[in-house]
């Protein structure tokens, strides 16, 4: 898959690099800026972005405004974000018009070489990939009624769920069985009302109530 | 004090003799106020000039003043406290007080202590005549007649002269120890206007200090963000691409490498939360808002934060404001053995109002253990107020009240 790579500092755009090409994703073009990314972006159509937040000339949110014409003008493109710090509403505003293909990382996680692919893949595969410091962050804001009926076991499977976890990661996280994780999923689904749909999309629809942004 | 020193002041003239330095310098201190007072003289013996005269003490009031500190601090090296320069002092009542002191001087204290100088000039002539009386008596034409007359008087002239020498030193540190205390009074901020003078030097400069100790700790983040923390990251992405992608490398090799990357992350870590403790950089982009909301999903044990800004915080106090409610979260989780704890965070007529209650088992003292005596130094340091409610058995509230501009 083709990807587009947008971050300032020159030694962390070398090392993005060497691991996606590493891990089987051809770099198309690795920039430092937002007005170069969206360029690249309409030059090579990539499936998958991975932007900093910060980025030249104003050093705030550049890469999340970069992120959202991304996300509408192209949105077959896949975009994973690299923060210095939890903002929930860089997450809310990403995640608000669609959650697929879309992910929100702490800058420090690349650092751990393996979660980062694992995340980087979910996201161009049309997954989403939230740090798991920006869910325990959304969830301290969030105390709707439907959350509060959830057991504490319930609300770490949907906290998994957020981070954009596969049931069967979501139970080796949890050091749970599969069937007791879809057991969890299936009392959430319940007891936050949601109507019978495909499994998938109601695992969206969950996440989304959970992050309080439908 | 000023009895003791003027006493000590007229013991140590009298035993000085009439000619030494200091009595000269006294003389000359005093004498020197003479023709800055005589127009006053003049205009009480003439009422035409005593409007234009008000109407140049009026006018020239603040060169006046410098003349008369010049005068104390050339001729008898007093050094009076400056007036003040703050733009408080400058408008205020204080400098209208000081104002009219001035007036008060030039018309009135100054020009009476000036008669005192006279007088004194007046007694140094005629003790020097009545002392030298056998000397030009001797010089008197013997047909003038004078000589017969002063023939019988001339030892209790003499006698009288010699005391006039003696006395009229004493008198001259009188007259200059009132000048000094005059002017000191009238002439300069009382002491009340010194101190409130001072107050506000110190909280200016202390507003300063935190300002500069807050800009500085920005500035080591962001050194360490541009540089240890981008070069540690980097190390530890090529120590994982490593550990992923060498598949022929021996087991000992690999396990070093393992190390090293689980150290690098550590590092990255340990940097990070650092670096969080000098000053978050999201404090600084996103604002107090999103940084409370860090702390709190950071925290061990559930918070509830409920914050609304409507009013402008100065960068100092919301650096300040962060740094409370971490701290005060970091004891709950120590020592409160609470549930639940709820932020709260407003702000209200120019007020930043932090309130933080938990559920724990309370009994927090303020006065002993360093926690609330870090917080209440912390918001002491931008002129806020700590104070905790923390009954036996809980609950305890913190409610912290900051200014929202310095």
């Amino acid at each position: 898959m083709r990807a587009v790579i947008a971050e300032d500092s020159v030694l962390l755009r070398a090392g993005l690099v060497k691991v996606l090409e590493a891990v089987g994703f051809e770099v198309v073009a690795a920039v430092g800026d937002a007005v170069e990314l969206l360029a690249a972006v309409e030059e090579h159509r990539p499936g998958v972005v991975v932007a900093d937040v910060r980025m030249p000339p104003g050093f705030h949110d550049e890469g999340v405004k970069a992120a959202m014409v991304i996300r509408r003008q192209w949105p077959d493109t896949a975009v994973l974000l690299l923060s210095q710090f939890v903002e929930e509403r860089y997450a809310a505003d990403l995640l608000a018009t669609n959650t697929s293909g879309v992910g929100y990382l702490l800058k420090q996680r690349v650092a751990n070489v393996d979660d980062f692919v694992d995340a980087l893949q979910r996201v161009a595969e049309g997954g989403t990939a939230l740090d798991p410091e920006v869910v325990a962050q959304l969830l301290v804001r969030r105390h709707r009624d439907p959350l509060e009926k959830l057991t504490p076991r319930e609300r770490d499977v949907l906290s998994l769920m957020a981070e954009g976890r596969s049931n069967a990661a979501i139970a080796a996280s949890l050091v749970v069985s599969d069937s007791a994780v879809a057991k969890h999923i299936n009392s959430i689904f319940t007891k936050l009302d949601l109507p019978q749909a495909d499994d998938s999309h109601r695992r969206v629809m969950a996440v989304l109530r959970f992050l309080e942004i439908t | 004090m000023p009895s003791t020193t003027l006493r000590r002041a007229l013991v140590r003239s009298l035993g000085r003799p009439p000619w030494s330095p200091e009595v000269w310098r006294e003389t000359r201190f005093t004498a020197a106020g003479i023709p800055v007072a005589a127009p006053v003289w003049l205009a009480l013996t003439d009422s035409s000039l005593l409007f234009p005269l008000l109407a140049v003490v009026l006018a020239a009031t603040s060169w006046l003043t410098a003349l008369q500190r010049g005068r104390l601090r050339a001729l008898y090296g007093v050094e009076l406290p400056p007036p003040g320069r703050s733009a408080a002092l400058r408008l205020g009542r204080l400098r209208l007080g000081l104002a009219w002191r001035q007036i008060t001087y030039h018309l009135l204290v100054g020009p009476v202590l000036a008669l005192g100088a006279l007088a004194c000039g007046y007694l140094w002539g005629v003790a020097l005549v009545l002392t030298t009386v056998y000397a030009w008596v001797w010089m008197l034409p013997l047909e003038a007649g004078l000589r017969g007359e002063l023939a019988g008087l001339d030892v209790l002239l003499t006698v009288t002269g010699v005391l006039l020498l003696v006395v009229t030193p004493w008198l001259t540190t009188l007259s200059a120890w009132l000048e000094v205390r005059a002017a000191r009074l009238l002439l300069g901020p009382n002491r009340a206007e010194q101190l409130e003078q001072r107050v506000e030097e110190i909280a200016e400069s202390r507003a300063g200090l935190v300002d500069a100790v807050d800009a500085e700790r920005r500035r080591i983040e962001r050194d360490l963000h541009d540089g240890a923390q981008q070069r540690l990251t980097s190390l530890a992405m090529n120590l994982g691409l490593a550990r992923r992608t060498l598949k022929d490398c021996p087991p000992d090799a690999m396990q070093v490498i393992v190390a090293a990357h689980e150290e690098a992350q550590a590092a990255i870590d340990e940097l990070r939360d650092l670096v969080r403790g000098l000053h978050p950089a999201v404090l600084e982009d996103r604002g107090l808002d999103a940084a409370l909301s860090g702390i709190a999903a950071r925290a061990p044990l559930p918070v509830r934060l409920d914050v609304e800004l409507s009013e402008r915080i100065a960068p100092t106090v919301e650096a300040v404001a962060y740094f409370t409610v971490s701290e005060a979260l970091t004891n709950v989780a120590k020592h409160a053995r609470a549930k639940q704890v709820d932020v709260s965070v407003r702000t209200a007529g120019g007020r930043l109002r932090l309130v933080i209650g938990d559920d724990g088992v309370g009994g927090a003292d303020p006065s002993r253990g360093t926690g609330l005596t870090g917080l209440r130094k912390r918001a002491a340091s931008v002129d806020g107020t700590l104070s905790v409610l923390s009954p036996l058995g809980g609950p305890t509230t913190i409610t912290v009240e900051l200014p929202c501009v310095l």
